[in-house]
C-alpha cells in the first residue's frame, strides 16, 4: 500500500505542476526586454545599474538579433510580450507596418549612440590601409569589370595587391559575422555601398532600378574569400590571431578590449578610435537604437525610469559608463533633444 | 612449387607454429589499437581539462585593494542609518572615491580623478552599503577594508610579472596599481561573489549561483514530470499493454524521439508552451516543460529495459502466491527494476543539465541579475551562461567563462558518480 501512495503523490506532483505551469498568470513586474547582440552589451549594463539603484526589479534583456526582437516586439501588447526591443539599425518601414497591424501603435524611439564596424587584423602583421572602394572590390559579390568598361563581373580579386596596388600582396580573407547579424547589415550598408557609390555609373543605378542596385551595392561575396565566423566576436579576435593575413570585421568595443592582440585598419585615412567615430570622420559606424511600447508604461513597473536612467548624462554622456563599455555617444544638444522627446513620450509616427 | 618440393611433408603443428607468430603479432596490434584509442581518449580530455583549468582558475581569486574608507555622513547624505530613504539614495561610491584621493593624494586634475576612480570596482559601494546596514554604529568611523577592484585592473594585476595584460588601463592606472603592488595594498582573495551572485556587466561581479539556481529549478520540474510520467509509461507498455501494430508504433515513435535533435523540442516549447499556454518566457518552468519532453524518451527507454530485465520467475512465484498484477509489479518489479531506473534518469538529467539549444528558443538566453528564488522567476541555466559570457567584451570574462565551464562539468560528474554508485549498490544479479 505505502508504494501505491509514493506513486499516487509523484503524480499528484507531476500533475500539479502541469496545471501551475498553465496557470501562472501572464503577469510580470519586471521589464522584458529583446534585440540587437550588439546594443545587449549597453543595455545590461543600464539594466544592472537601474536596477541597483531603484527600488525596481532588474530588466531582463534577451539577446535575440535586431530582426527577432523586432519581431517579438511587434507581436502585440500584454505582459507576454517584450516592453523594449533593441536595435543595431533603425526600424524598417515593414516592421512599423506589422507592429500596427498587431496593436502596437504607440512605439518610443529611442537613438542611444554609435558603434564603429572595424576592419582589424593581428597585431603581428602590418595595418592594412584601406579606402571603402577597396572593401567593395575586395568583398563585393559583383564588382565592376577591371579592364575599366561599365559591366559587372563576378568578384576576380584574390590578393589584395590586385584590388589597390598599393596594398601588399596577401590573400584576400576577411572573417565576418553571418547575414543574420546587424553587424552584418550595417556593414554592407556602411562600408560595401559607400565603396559601390564611387563608381557613378553605379550610383547612377540607384535611381533606376533601386533593386538592382542594393543587389549589386550591398551583396558579399560567396567564394570564400569572406568566411563567415559565426555571431562571437571573440571567436574572431582568436582567429585572427592565430592567422596573421586574415581581416576580421566586429565591434568598436572589442577593439578595445582586444587591444593586445588586434589592431584597426585604418579606413579612407582614419584610425578607428573614440574620437574618430564620434565626430563622424571614421566612415563606417552605425546608430543604436531601442523601441519602447509606450501603452505597456504605467503597467509594467519601472519603464519610465529606465528610460530617464539611459537618458541621462552619467549613462550615454561623453564620460558615462557607456562610453566606457565602448558606445559612442552623440553630441551635446542631440543628446539634450533626444532626452526631451524620450521622457516626453513622444510617439513615431510613421518612418 | 621449389619450396614444396624441398619440404614435402608438414604436420599440422608446423603449419600452426610456422603461423603462430603472425598470429600473436596480430593479437598485439589488436589490442595497441584499442589502447591507442582509448590514450587518444584521454589525451584529448587531458587537454581539454587543462585548457579549461589553466584558463579558468583565475576566475576564483579576485583582486582586493586596502583603502582606508571614512563612513562620513556628509559625503553619504546618511545621518540616521535607520532611515531607509537616506540609505536608499546614500552615496557609497562617493565615500569609495573619497578613500582614493586620500590614498593617492597627488591625484588632481579632472581627467586623472575620473581614471583614479575607476580602479575600485562598483562591488567596493554594495560592500560599504552591506557593512553600514548591518553595523550602523560604524557611521563617522573609519577603517581599513579591503575592497574589490575593477576588472581590468584585477586582468592586469594577474598578469604582472608574466605577460602583462594592459587591455583598457591607461598608464597611470598601471603606476597606481604598481605602487599599491610595492606597498602591498592589493591582493588576490578568494572570489566570493563568483558562488554567491547572478550574471553581472562588470567581470568582477559576475557569479554563476544565478545561473546554478536556475539549472536547479529547471532539472527539479524535469524530474519531477518526466520520471514519474516516464516509468509509467514504461510500466503499462512492458508489463500491461498488448502486443499489436498500435504498441509496435509507439515503441518505434518513442525510440524516434529519442533522436530527435534537441532543438526541435525548443520550437515545440515555443510554439506549445509559450504561444498557446502563454507559460512565461525566460523562467524555469517553461525550460522546465521543455526538457521534460527531451528527457522523456530517455527515460522511458532505460526504464523498459530495466523493466525487461527482472526475471519471469519473480512474477510468476508472486502471482503464484495469489498477487495481483498491480501487486506484482508495484510490489516486487518495481523495487526490482528501480536502480536501472534511476540510472537511466539520472543520466537523462545530467543531459538535460547540459542542454542550451531548446532553451534558445524559449528566451533563457537573457540577461538576468536577480538570483531566482521561484520557478516562474527569470532565469537562465549554466550552459547558457558560460555561452552569454564567451560572448562578452571584456577580457575578464575569458577566465570567467572557463571557471563556469568547470562548475558545470563538476555537477555532471557529481551526477554520472551518483548513477554509477547507485548502479553499483542496489543492483541485483541473478
Amino acid at each position: 500500500m505505502k508504494k501505491s501512495i509514493k506513486l499516487t503523490i509523484a503524480g499528484v506532483a507531476a500533475a500539479a505542476t502541469l496545471a501551475s505551469a498553465a496557470a501562472i498568470a501572464a503577469s510580470r513586474d519586471y521589464i522584458s526586454i529583446v534585440g540587437s547582440s550588439t546594443v545587449y552589451p549597453f543595455a545590461t549594463v543600464v539594466a544592472e545599474r537601474f536596477g541597483n539603484a531603484t527600488k525596481f526589479s532588474t530588466p531582463k534583456i534577451e539577446s535575440t538579433g535586431s530582426g527577432g526582437g523586432m519581431k517579438l516586439f511587434c507581436a502585440g501588447l500584454g505582459a507576454e510580450h517584450p516592453d523594449i526591443t533593441n536595435a543595431s539599425r533603425r526600424m524598417k518601414a515593414s516592421e512599423f507596418e506589422m507592429c500596427k497591424e498587431n496593436g502596437v501603435t504607440n512605439i518610443v524611439e529611442v537613438l542611444i549612440g554609435y558603434d564603429g564596424i572595424v576592419l582589424a587584423n593581428s597585431n603581428k602583421a602590418k595595418p592594412m590601409n584601406l579606402t571603402r572602394r577597396d572593401i567593395y572590390l575586395a568583398l563585393g559579390k559583383q564588382v565592376p569589370n577591371p579592364d575599366g568598361s561599365e559591366t559587372l563581373v563576378a568578384n576576380p580579386y584574390k590578393t589584395w595587391k590586385e584590388v589597390n596596388p598599393a596594398l601588399p600582396n596577401i590573400k584576400i580573407e576577411v572573417l565576418g559575422p553571418p547575414p543574420t547579424s546587424g553587424t552584418r547589415d550595417a556593414f554592407a550598408e556602411l562600408a560595401l555601398e559607400g565603396g559601390a557609390k564611387s563608381f557613378p555609373w553605379i550610383k547612377a543605378m540607384k535611381k533606376v532600378d533601386k533593386k538592382k542596385y542594393k543587389a549589386i551595392a550591398r551583396s558579399v561575396r560567396e567564394d570564400g574569400a569572406y568566411i563567415e565566423a559565426g555571431e562571437n566576436d571573440n571567436l574572431i579576435v582568436q582567429k585572427l590571431n592565430a592567422n596573421p593575413k586574415a581581416l576580421g570585421i566586429f565591434g568598436f568595443s572589442f577593439l578595445e578590449q582586444n587591444s593586445d592582440k588586434v589592431q584597426g585598419s585604418i579606413i579612407e585615412g582614419q584610425e578607428p578610435t573614440f574620437d574618430t567615430i564620434a565626430d563622424k570622420s571614421y566612415p563606417v559606424s552605425r546608430p543604436l537604437y531601442f523601441y519602447v511600447k509606450k501603452d505597456h508604461i504605467g503597467v509594467i513597473p519601472g519603464i519610465k525610469q529606465y528610460l530617464a536612467e539611459f537618458t541621462s548624462e552619467k549613462a550615454w554622456g561623453e564620460d558615462g559608463y557607456l562610453a566606457d563599455k565602448g558606445m559612442i555617444p552623440m553630441g551635446t544638444s542631440k543628446r539634450r533633444d533626444m532626452a526631451s522627446s524620450v521622457n516626453g513620450l513622444q510617439t513615431l509616427k510613421s518612418l | 612449387m621449389t619450396d614444396q618440393a624441398k619440404a614435402p611433408v608438414e604436420s599440422t603443428i608446423d603449419k600452426v607454429n610456422k603461423t603462430l607468430a603472425r598470429r600473436y603479432r596480430a593479437e598485439k596490434r589488436f589490442r595497441l589499437y584499442g589502447m591507442l584509442s582509448i590514450g587518444f581518449g584521454l589525451l584529448a580530455l587531458v587537454v581539454l581539462f587543462t585548457d579549461i583549468i589553466s584558463k579558468g582558475k583565475g576566475a576564483f581569486l579576485q583582486s582586493y585593494i586596502q583603502l582606508e574608507v571614512t563612513y562620513d555622513s556628509d559625503v553619504l547624505g546618511v545621518y540616521d542609518v535607520n532611515d531607509e530613504d537616506q540609505m536608499a539614495l546614500a552615496n557609497f561610491e562617493g565615500v569609495v572615491k573619497q578613500a582614493l584621493r586620500n590614498r593617492f593624494p597627488e591625484v588632481s586634475s579632472r581627467k586623472d580623478k575620473k581614471e583614479l576612480y575607476q580602479l575600485a570596482s562598483l562591488g567596493a559601494a554594495f560592500e560599504l552599503r552591506k557593512q553600514l546596514t548591518a553595523d550602523p554604529q560604524l557611521l563617522g568611523k573609519t577603517e581599513t577594508l579591503w575592497l574589490l577592484a575593477d576588472d581590468d585592473i584585477d586582468t592586469y594585476y594577474k598578469t604582472i610579472g608574466g605577460e602583462e595584460f594592459i587591455g583598457a588601463t591607461s598608464d597611470k592606472q598601471r603606476a597606481w596599481t604598481k605602487s599599491l603592488v610595492d606597498a602591498d595594498e592589493i591582493e588576490l582573495k578568494f572570489n566570493i561573489n563568483f558562488f554567491t551572485r547572478g550574471d553581472s556587466r562588470e567581470p568582477e561581479l559576475a557569479g554563476i549561483w544565478g545561473a546554478a539556481k536556475g539549472s536547479f529549478f529547471t532539472l527539479l520540474i524535469t524530474l519531477v514530470l518526466s520520471f514519474p510520467i516516464g516509468v509509467a509509461a514504461a510500466i503499462y507498455l512492458e508489463e500491461f499493454a498488448p502486443k499489436n501494430k498500435w504498441t509496435d508504433l509507439i515503441e518505434v515513435n518513442i525510440n524516434n524521439l529519442a533522436a530527435v535533435p534537441s532543438i526541435i523540442f525548443g520550437l515545440l516549447g515555443l510554439a506549445v508552451f509559450i504561444n498557446f499556454f502563454h507559460t512565461p518566457r525566460s523562467t524555469p518552468i517553461v525550460a522546465g516543460l521543455v526538457l521534460t519532453l527531451m528527457t522523456l524518451p530517455t527515460i522511458i527507454i532505460s526504464s523498459r529495459a530495466a523493466i525487461k530485465a527482472v526475471p519471469p520467475s519473480i512474477r510468476q512465484a508472486a502471482m503464484g502466491m495469489g498477487a495481483s498484477p498491480m501487486q506484482v509489479v508495484l510490489h516486487h518489479v518495481l523495487p526490482l527494476a528501480m536502480p536501472g531506473m534511476l540510472t537511466g534518469s539520472i543520466i537523462g538529467m545530467a543531459q538535460a543539465l547540459g542542454e542550451s539549444a531548446p532553451l534558445l528558443m524559449i528566451g533563457l538566453v537573457a540577461f538576468v541579475v536577480d538570483v531566482p528564488g521561484a520557478i516562474n522567476d527569470p532565469a537562465t541555466v549554466l550552459p547558457v551562461q558560460i555561452y552569454l559570457w564567451a560572448d562578452s567584451p571584456e577580457r575578464a570574462f575569458v577566465e570567467k567563462t572557463s571557471a563556469a565551464i568547470m562548475v558545470l562539468l563538476a555537477f555532471l560528474i557529481a551526477m554520472n558518480t551518483l548513477a554509477v554508485f547507485l548502479r553499483k549498490r542496489l543492483e541485483r544479479r541473478w
